[in-house]
């Protein structure tokens, strides 16, 4: 099972807050995992997930979507930082 | 230190706790950001700003151990507030102390420059013109690079 949290406006755009998915093999790093959530749901997912400086985090570190991803992971999706 | 909170802060309390810390200390630079009332020249009525506890800090934190490399200081406190905000209200609190003027001056702008562009805090402006999620400024980005720019030289 794989928990995400969306921060900030991600969770307007995509009117999610969290979920629990189960971990597939193919989500074999965070760019496995983006390309899932975008297929299965379309062009607002594709928009929001893909838009320039995001930021994510797996398992509290922050990460590149390059980062390995397992079983029992979570991962949150930032959005651009706005500063203080 | 620094502090993440809604609740308000009072710049006289945090000199005190500053100034009890050395008596060293020589000089103390402070900041505050308020919420402005205009922004693109829409009227805000209102500002949500929103943390991911844990990690804002931690990279306030980094900012402030930065300043600390860079130059000589006694004290250091960072307020960040978040939550609801209305115009003229404060926002943030910087307080640096040093034996010398210089080095706090320099700190100060150098905390906030960076806490501008790379502190994780996300903000939603309640405007005439309806709500919007705001992204760093280039002024604000351009503002930090300048201390990027000095240390290459």
């Amino acid at each position: 099972m794989i928990e995400i949290e969306y921060i900030g406006r991600l969770k307007e755009d995509l009117d999610l807050e969290q979920e629990q998915m189960e971990w597939q093999t193919s989500m074999t790093d965070v760019a496995a995992l983006i390309e899932h959530l975008c297929r299965e749901r379309g062009s607002q997912w594709s928009t929001t997930l893909h838009q320039e400086n995001l930021l994510v985090s797996v398992n509290q570190s922050m990460v590149k979507t390059d980062y390995p991803l397992g079983d029992d992971d979570k991962v949150i999706f930032f959005p651009p930082i706005a500063g203080g | 230190m620094v502090i993440i909170q809604e609740a308000d802060f009072d710049i006289a309390e945090e000199v005190k706790v500053l100034r009890a810390q050395s008596s060293e200390t020589g000089a103390i630079v402070t900041f505050i950001g308020l919420v402005r009332d205009i922004s693109d020249s829409d009227k805000v009525s209102g500002l949500y700003l929103e943390h991911y506890p844990g990690m804002t800090e931690k990279s306030i934190e980094g900012i402030v151990d930065a300043a600390k490399s860079r130059w000589q200081l006694i004290g250091t406190r960072v307020i960040h507030r978040v939550g609801q905000l209305s115009p003229s209200d404060q926002i943030v609190l910087v307080a640096v102390t040093s034996q010398h003027r210089k080095d706090a001056f320099l700190a100060c702008e150098f905390i906030m420059d960076y806490l501008k562009t790379r502190a994780p805090f996300w903000k939603k402006e309640q405007t005439t013109e309806g709500e919007r999620w705001l992204e760093t400024r280039s002024s604000d980005v351009d503002a930090a690079s300048q201390w990027q720019n000095e240390e290459s030289c």
